[in-house]
């Protein structure tokens, strides 16, 4: 996270990006939770690519599509995510 | 290869609105949907037959294709496609693909660099969007493919259809044409190619014509194999009786003046279906109001139709919704259908003053009533009709499909 916009930049904050991110993606705001998975969305590759991307744009977090291989659950990814919010 | 594919499901979305019989009765009415010189289709609502995240990722050419295709497919398929999945195949065309996100997503790496870039920008742009769209919400796992010849494309979509079915390769074949590409570098680059209309006015044939007017649409045909359309009792709405497309080879945007290849169009197409110049009771031409392309297809009618082009009702669709590029073929196609259908061809709208030498009968004067032109002695008013659908595009590509109904 850059400096200058470390002190704002929670992980609740980044979270919230994710999941309003997701929503604008297809699913309704009530199917996205940790236990439910990508493929329950209806999220591909090319939604997370996406979402990295709106991840740069607003908290200049930069992630690599690498980043959520093996990634399953919309909880699996929140925990990447917190891993680049410190 | 010859024989007909049988029409049972067909559907259009045109700038005089949502719907096949909409698109026909404004027509009738002499309603003109252009507006500020382009065609619009303003009543259009991809989300009544799309989800939220399918919208997301399409371009409206693809979203107008699906709306036709589910107008299409209620009437041929109410209760769900009749075929083998893998023999029902996907052919539509597209001039132009999506130009909307091209351009935006362009802007977008100028300022922001290549990580910015969209990775639906392919997936929206690309013209198979809409075919393989089609085929991703309904399973269909025929041959998907899209044609891309300019305003030539959603034709020759039609008639490859019609040559799938005839060599067996496929039991149905969804075919039509789709267009959204009203961006202002399309109509700035038409503009200066000086195709497009400076006045914002659509009358073919007349001599104050200057240009096509741009618009979006989409039509959709369900072509079945006529043998399985009678085995499973379906109602046949029509006839795809012949198909032929030729080349000017002659210049990149402007069409051949001597109007030979585009005849020979018209006339490979009359003996592909097996018949006569005679046999013809309507044409439904290009028509775009153009210069070059009034004169030259008229040209071409005379060459190809000989006397039997003398009285013969002759009209532009294209008059009341501009010119849908790769969508025309398949929204007129759609358009001439329902003309045969109900017995009455629409109008040339907006045509006063033919140009000199343009001396078909263009039907100016509002919808005419079309009858058997040529009575075989059996005539009871209720044989079928036949009409001819041309379409000509930039590249010098001509088509023409032989409909009947």
């Amino acid at each position: 996270v850059e400096a200058g916009t470390a002190g704002k930049v929670t992980p609740d904050v980044v979270i919230k990006r994710v999941i309003e991110a997701l929503v604008e993606l297809g699913p309704e705001p009530e199917q996205v939770h940790e236990n439910a998975t990508f493929e329950e969305l209806d999220i591909d590759s090319l939604d997370m690519v996406e979402i990295a991307q709106i991840l740069a744009q607003d908290f200049g977090i930069k992630m690599e599509p690498e980043d959520f291989e093996g990634v399953v659950t919309v909880g699996d990814a929140f925990g990447v995510i917190r891993g680049y919010v410190v | 290869m010859s024989g007909s594919a049988a029409i049972t499901g067909y559907g259009a979305v045109s700038p005089l609105g949502v719907g096949a019989e909409t698109l026909y009765e404004r027509w009738c009415d002499g309603v003109s949907g252009l507006d500020g010189g382009l065609g619009k289709c303003d009543d259009f609502d991809a989300t009544v037959a799309m989800s939220k995240k399918e919208v997301r990722r399409t371009d409206r050419f693809v979203q107008l294709a699906v709306v036709a295709y589910e107008e299409a497919v209620a009437t041929a398929w109410p209760d769900g496609c009749p075929y083998d999945l893998d023999r029902v195949a996907v052919i539509t065309g597209s001039a132009m693909g999506s130009m909307e996100i091209l351009e935006k997503q362009h802007d977008i790496l100028e300022k922001f660099g290549k990580q910015s870039v969209s990775p639906l920008t392919i997936p929206v742009m690309m013209a198979n969007a809409a075919p393989a769209m089609i085929c991703i919400r309904n399973g269909y796992t025929g041959e998907c493919s899209s044609i891309m010849s300019a305003c030539a494309s959603g034709a020759q979509a039609i008639g490859h259809g019609l040559n799938l079915i005839r060599r067996g390769d496929a039991d149905a074949v969804v075919v039509g044409g789709a267009e959204s590409a009203l961006t202002e570098l399309t109509q700035a680059a038409f503009g200066m190619a000086g195709a497009m209309s400076e006045s914002g006015i659509s009358r073919p044939f007349d001599r104050r014509r200057d240009g096509f007017v741009l618009a979006e649409g989409a039509g959709i045909l369900i072509l079945e194999k006529p043998e399985l359309a009678e085995q499973r009792g379906a109602t046949v709405l029509g006839e795809l009786k012949g198909y032929a497309s030729t080349t000017d080879a002659h210049h990149i945007t402007a069409p051949a003046e001597d109007g030979i290849a585009s005849s020979r169009a018209v006339a490979l197409a009359l003996e592909d279906a097996g018949i006569e110049p005679e046999d013809v009771d309507y044409v439904n031409a290009h028509g775009t109001s153009t210069q070059l392309n009034d004169r030259s297809e008229t040209l071409a009618l005379k060459q190809a139709l000989g006397k039997a082009v003398e009285g013969l009702p002759v009209s532009s669709t294209k008059s009341v919704i501009g010119h849908s590029l790769g969508a025309a073929g398949a929204v007129e196609a759609v358009a001439t259908l329902e003309s045969l259908r109900r017995r009455t061809a629409g109008p040339t709208v907006g045509l006063e003053d033919p140009d000199d030498g343009l001396d078909l009968n263009y039907l100016p004067d509002g919808p005419a009533p079309l009858s058997k032109r040529r009575q075989n002695g059996s005539a009871n008013g209720s044989e079928p009709l036949t009409a001819i659908s041309n379409s000509f595009a930039f590249g010098g590509h001509n088509a023409t499909l032989v409909l009947s109904a």
